[in-house]
């Protein structure tokens, strides 16, 4: 073989041809068997016929070529593909290497932009997106009155009705419940040394099977254990089993000396089973709650304690929660509250909700608006790279002149710079994953932020494809525009000019200018909604509780009354006399239920001539406290008088109500001495307070009243709360001296700022304007960035121009303005064009506000200042320094 | 095919064509010529399994080929051994002698096979 004279190399010029080429050399063996023949002394004729006979059937063998050749030219191409992208990714660490300052802040731009998002990805997705962690978690529904209020009596049923309606169903597997009125340590364990406190949750039969949870180790209760005086059980959540136990295994099948505040039954009680790892009581049904252990809700024990199951179930496969809701309307109107006097209580009503959807559903608007915000950020964040990118290629455009002379092609130099952008956002992408990680890790453990799930948030599959699809994503989208800027560039131009002054210079300066306005206009609709949450929170801080939460602290006390009123009255007496005595302490009281903790609602009449019917009842919230209690919370008595030491020992029927039921009950009368039907019997009102917020700050003030501790009114639990100047942590310790020289048994609990009650209710309003504010401060770093590079970098490309004209007088503080001018005429333009937007997104988050407007002239004043405030500074550095341009040594050097 | 040309066992063209291009690059129709004139025009490989068997050997990476002038100074497609066709060669061979004399062994016997137990 000779090799082929040069022109034959460019047979397939215009690319390969695999068909064309079986052709050839096809033919070239026929013509060659054909020439052979003839040498053998055939007529050319005859020599064909005979060549083409010993073939054969040529028209497959080409078929059968053509197929393979097409085949293997496809993955020539693809190799040769792969064999460029490895030259261009050394290539493109190369340069990186080299500029490493841009590369550092690329990076770091996009982490804080990924990492962002990947977070809110995760939290968004874990609480509206993800399943509940349960088996099956579609089936699971809640069970609730219809329009029920905050109150959550009114979102549970009785034993009775529970039972009803568990025998009676079609459309579910199973209906389960569980007490809806824990408080936070309402149990006491004793043990090897003090006793400690501990969150129980009183759970009805087939709770955990209706959910789906298995044990992690041991078993969960048998039937047996759900009948008056059975064997007493307790199950262990797994967190409290680690912390209490070790996580020993032999813990199962125990007795451990558990007892119960509010009945006070000390008794031994059997560790039957532990929890799994992954059962999150407190994540789902009461967010930032922890819950320690579970004991069986004995449905005999409660039969005539009214409503306090929540009830859950699991609809049976194919059945939708349209079939059941028809079926539970139908059946609820017939269920009595006691079997025993059907007279009790109002006709019940059930109304169904996907478990998940009762979870979160309030929380859908917030997490997108959040959602939106960090893809605000991220498109900001890309605005901002394909700026420095476009100043790099500004710089670098001679280099890729130079490239485009050496035969590169537009798409190959494109493609360069696309590898350059995958690079960086790849590199961001990682980053931003352990940026993520350390966000979520934090926000998991904040036991303070009452979102529901945010415990089981993770960084998991989804959350990994979605960084990689926000990564390249992103790179496609801050990538391209320099890259197809620099590739359209003339190459004369950009190897010849300096670049500086000339028309390329200046069309990339409006262009940079472009992405400028859009980075502000974008960080302007950031702000403002981040200003708008900012003031929402500030109101609903502002809101008159009615009652004083910073100087309060509350701390739970156990005692031992046997049951005996009297003898309650006593201790309770001793306990409040003797702290009210420890220095620093101002005010003492107890009540057994805390604000913006437990609801718990009876129902109160005012008693007439007529005999009262249901429709005269208003469900209020029930407090049964001491003397000097409403004092040390910092309630306003606005008439009448407090509850005395001498009503509860004389067992006297009084009543303290808030202004709400008052209205309500005698509306413009005076209801001091009048006599009113609450906890099932009258009662006088003795006193009027101060509306007091109850569930949270948002919610109207609800009805509630205030009853002694007395035979007729049986405290559940009982906490104690000081007003203190002091610190609570300085109290904490002459306190508990204190209480435990009343009872020795006193466990060791915590005090509680009633403080902390208030911030964990508006936490998730805290947190999301914490988010927020976070991504709106984010968005401004990266703006003013944005408008220091353009109006820095035009003024450098101008450093020559500027030195003539303070050659010919201009004066410094002349250039000086108008750099400044220039800069301010692209804030003006970003933020007219952003708070126009505002305006519209605004008007989306309307429903997200409290008491303000969503035009709220406060809010877009203070933001638009501040955002031309930083603009202003962002273009004064360089302007400064243009001023302080030297005429002559501009005009000497360059 | 003449019926009295011998039949190719499936896979032996390949090792053929493979051994065939040990000397040198090589056409497609000197490929025939050369396995005919080598087994003294006992073997007749035919144009129409020839062709199909080089472009599956290039595909499988153990041939190359290059566009190249022939003898008669037409344009011709040259095939060469890459190293890996090399060494499939190497080992089809090993693999054929192994065949090859297992069956001569059998058809070579001149008496039955002792009992299994007494041997």
């Amino acid at each position: 073989m000779s090799p082929a004279p040069l022109w034959r190399r460019y047979d397939r010029l215009v690319g390969s041809d695999p068909a064309a080429d079986v052709k050839d050399e096809l033919r070239f063996h026929l013509e060659t068997k054909v020439g052979d023949l003839v040498a053998e002394g055939w007529r050319p004729e005859d020599a064909r016929k005979e060549a083409e006979r010993q073939f054969g059937n040529i028209l497959a063998v080409q078929h059968v070529g053509e197929r393979i050749g097409e085949h293997m030219d496809r993955r020539r191409r693809l190799t040769d593909y792969w064999a460029d992208a490895l030259p261009d990714l050394r290539f493109t660490l190369r340069t990186l290497r080299r500029d490493s300052g841009f590369t550092i802040i690329a990076v770091v731009i996009l982490a804080l932009g990924i990492g962002a998002n990947i977070a809110v990805f995760s939290v968004v997705n874990t609480i509206l997106l993800r399943p509940l962690p349960f088996r099956d978690a579609q089936q699971l529904v809640r069970i609730v009155e219809k329009d029920a209020k905050s109150g959550e009596s009114a979102r549970t049923y009785t034993a009775d009705a529970t039972q009803d309606f568990q025998q009676q169903n079609r459309s579910f597997q199973s209906v389960s419940g569980y007490f809806a009125f824990t408080g936070p340590d309402n149990f006491k364990l004793a043990g090897n040394g003090q006793p400690v406190p501990a969150t129980g949750m009183l759970v009805a039969e087939g709770f955990f099977e209706t959910l789906g949870v298995q044990p992690a180790a041991g078993r969960l209760f048998r039937t047996e254990e759900f009948v008056h005086h059975a064997q007493p059980a307790v199950l262990l959540s797994y967190p409290f089993w680690k912390r209490r136990f070790g996580g020993d295994p032999n813990i199962i099948g125990r007795t451990v000396d558990l007892s119960d505040k509010v009945d006070l039954n000390n008794a031994s009680v059997t560790v039957v089973g532990v929890l799994p790892e992954t059962f999150d009581f407190g994540a789902v049904f009461s967010p930032g709650a922890k819950v320690d252990l579970f004991v069986p809700y004995i449905m005999d024990d409660f039969r005539n304690d009214g409503n306090d199951l929540a009830l859950v179930g699991r609809l049976k496969p194919g059945v939708t929660i349209a079939q059941a809701q028809s079926e539970t309307d139908s059946l609820f109107p017939t269920f009595f509250a006691v079997h025993k006097h059907p007279e009790y209580g109002k006709p019940y009503t059930g109304h169904l909700t996907g478990l998940k959807e009762y979870v979160s559903g309030k929380l859908r608007r917030s997490l997108i608006v959040l959602w939106c915000a960090v893809g605000l950020i991220l498109l900001i964040v890309c605005v901002n790279l394909s700026n420095l990118l476009l100043a790099r290629a500004a710089a670098r455009s001679k280099e890729f002149a130079m490239r485009s002379a050496l035969g590169a092609g537009r798409a190959r130099l494109v493609r360069q710079l696309l590898t350059e952008s995958l690079v960086l956002a790849g590199c961001g992408a990682v980053l931003g994953l352990g940026l993520a990680w350390a966000i979520l890790a934090y926000l998991a453990h904040q036991g303070s932020i009452a979102l529901p799930l945010l415990s089981m948030v993770r960084i998991d599959g989804a959350a990994l494809a979605w960084t990689l699809l926000i990564a390249v994503g992103a790179a496609l989208l801050f990538g391209p525009a320099p890259a197809l800027r620099m590739s359209a560039s003339h190459l004369q131009e950009a190897l010849k000019g300096s670049g500086h002054g000339t028309s390329e210079g200046r069309k990339h300066d409006r262009m940079r200018s472009i992405l400028v306005i859009t980075e502000i206009a974008l960080a302007c609709v950031l702000l403002v909604g981040a200003g708008l949450f900012l003031r929402s929170f500030l109101r609903v801080l502002d809101v008159d509780l009615g009652f004083e939460p910073s100087r309060a602290a509350a701390v739970s006390v156990d005692y031992d009354d046997g049951g005996n009123p009297a003898k309650r009255a006593a201790i309770w007496q001793e306990v409040v006399q003797k702290v009210s005595t420890i220095p620093g302490v101002e005010t003492a009281g107890i009540s057994d239920n805390l604000p913006m903790s437990r609801n718990r609602s009876w129902g109160i009449a005012a008693k007439g001539a007529q005999k009262l019917t249901d429709k005269d009842f208003v469900d209020v919230l029930v407090y049964i406290v001491s003397p000097g209690y409403l004092k040390a919370m910092g309630m306003r008595l606005k008439e009448g008088r407090d509850i005395s030491w001498d009503d509860i020992v004389n067992n006297r029927n009084v009543v303290v109500l808030n202004e709400t039921v008052a209205r309500k009950l005698w509306p413009g009368q005076n209801p001091i001495g009048r006599t009113a039907i609450a906890g099932g019997g009258a009662t006088e009102v003795i006193g009027v307070i101060a509306d007091v917020r109850e569930s949270s700050a948002e919610n109207n003030a609800e009805a509630q009243m205030y009853l002694p501790s007395t035979k007729q009114f049986q405290p559940e639990g009982s906490y104690l709360v000081m007003r203190s100047k002091l610190p609570p942590g300085a109290l904490a310790m002459s306190v508990m001296k204190t209480l435990r020289e009343i009872n020795p048994g006193q466990s060791a609990t915590e005090f509680r700022p009633i403080q902390g009650l208030v911030d964990r209710a508006t936490s998730p309003r805290r947190f999301f304007v914490l988010l927020v504010g976070i991504f709106a401060a984010l968005g401004l770093l990266l703006a003013s960035l944005g408008i220091y590079g353009v109006i820095s970098y035009s003024v450098t490309r101008q450093t020559q121009e500027i030195g003539i004209r303070m050659a010919l007088g201009a004066t410094g503080a002349r250039v000086q303005l108008d750099v400044i001018w220039k800069t301010l005429r692209l804030a003006l333009i970003g933020i007219v064009v952003g708070v126009i937007a505002s305006f519209a997104v605004a008007r989306l988050i309307a429903s997200l506000l409290f008491q303000t407007a969503p035009a709220d002239p406060l809010t877009f004043t203070g933001m638009v200042v501040l955002l031309g405030g930083v603009a202003l500074l962002a273009g004064y550095l360089p302007a400064r320094r243009a001023s302080k341009i030297d005429p002559m040594v501009a005009l000497r050097t360059n | 095919m003449d019926a009295d040309k011998l039949e190719f066992l499936r896979g032996t063209l390949d090792v053929l064509v493979l051994k065939a291009l040990v000397w040198g690059p090589l056409h497609g129709y000197a490929v025939t010529n050369l396995i005919r004139r080598q087994s003294d025009d006992a073997l007749l490989v035919e144009e129409g399994t020839l062709y199909p068997a080089l472009w599956r050997l290039e595909n499988k990476g153990l041939l190359e080929a290059e566009w190249g002038l022939s003898e008669n100074n037409r344009k011709a497609k040259f095939y060469r051994l890459t190293e890996a066709g090399r060494r499939q060669l190497r080992q089809e061979v090993k693999t054929w002698e192994a065949y090859a004399a297992a069956v001569a062994k059998v058809l070579g016997a001149t008496h039955p096979p002792l009992p299994e137990e007494m041997a």
